[in-house]
């Protein structure tokens, strides 16, 4: 099962800055390992961040995000103690959400 | 009426053809599909192709941040942001990596056009920042230069 998520969420004036760190190979499928064989793509596809039940942010990535992705942004109109949630989808169906509640 | 309703959809339907390409480039983008043709492309004007951007103005609303200089490849940091009044989608390409397009966000309204976020780079490439507002397509492209690639060759 894929590792959490690091989601930090802080209410700044009227807008709340989100980041996100993921723990995630990313691998491209271009690599090979020691012994010549290609090392099979592994990497996050879609990232959704909800504030309640709203979309403030919807993402794909291919092979070229690094690996141990991080995102940052921000939006408006939320308040503190909100929640934000996460998820990300990869290429082989993995599957994570956390939840973060903004501070 | 229904001979009307016939009609539009056979322009629909030609002019839909002759955008199939593109359309469904951006369409799919639009519902944070993930759009394998976008993704596999090889090239700059592939990707753009796939994309949907067909036309475009270069613009100093457009912003890519980073530094000259990356050390490693597989790390580089790029914040993309925009000026431009009701931006609604970004994306970030890389021209010389083996597929350019590296990511892309949807924005909806009440979320900044500005995103951060972490890209590997081949070799010393332009950057590209591509950006949807109200059907219109603006771009701008920086260099950077990287000592240390990041595809792991």
């Amino acid at each position: 099962m894929a590792d959490p998520m690091r989601i930090r969420a802080a209410l700044s004036g009227d807008k709340v800055e989100v980041k996100i760190l993921i723990r995630h190979d990313m691998e491209t499928g271009l690599r090979k390992d020691t012994e010549g064989k290609v090392i099979p793509a592994h990497f996050i596809k879609t990232l959704t961040a909800k504030y309640e039940d709203r979309v403030v942010l919807d993402t794909v990535m291919g092979i070229a995000v690094s690996k141990d992705p991080f995102l940052s942004f921000k939006f408006k109109g939320a308040e503190k103690g909100g929640k934000i949630t996460v998820t990300w989808v990869d290429n082989i169906g993995d599957t994570r959400t956390d939840v973060a509640v903004i501070s | 009426m229904n001979q009307s309703r016939r009609d539009v959809l056979r322009m629909s339907s030609a002019v839909g053809l002759g955008l199939a390409g593109s359309l469904f480039g951006s369409l799919n983008a639009f519902g944070a599909e993930w759009s394998s043709k976008s993704f596999e492309a090889k090239s700059l004007q592939d990707a753009f192709k796939e994309l949907g951007v067909d036309q475009y103005t270069q613009s100093a609303d457009v912003s890519i941040v980073s530094a000259e200089i990356a050390e490693n490849g597989a790390v580089v940091p790029v914040s993309v942001s925009s000026e431009i009044p009701k931006t609604e989608y970004m994306a970030i390409l890389v021209e010389k990596n083996p597929s350019p397009l590296s990511a892309a966000f949807n924005i909806p309204e009440g979320t900044d056009a500005s995103v951060t976020t972490r890209v590997k780079m081949g070799e010393t490439s332009n950057v590209y920042a591509v950006v949807k507002a109200e059907g219109k397509w603006f771009v701008a492209s920086k260099e950077i230069k990287v000592t240390l690639g990041g595809c792991g060759g």
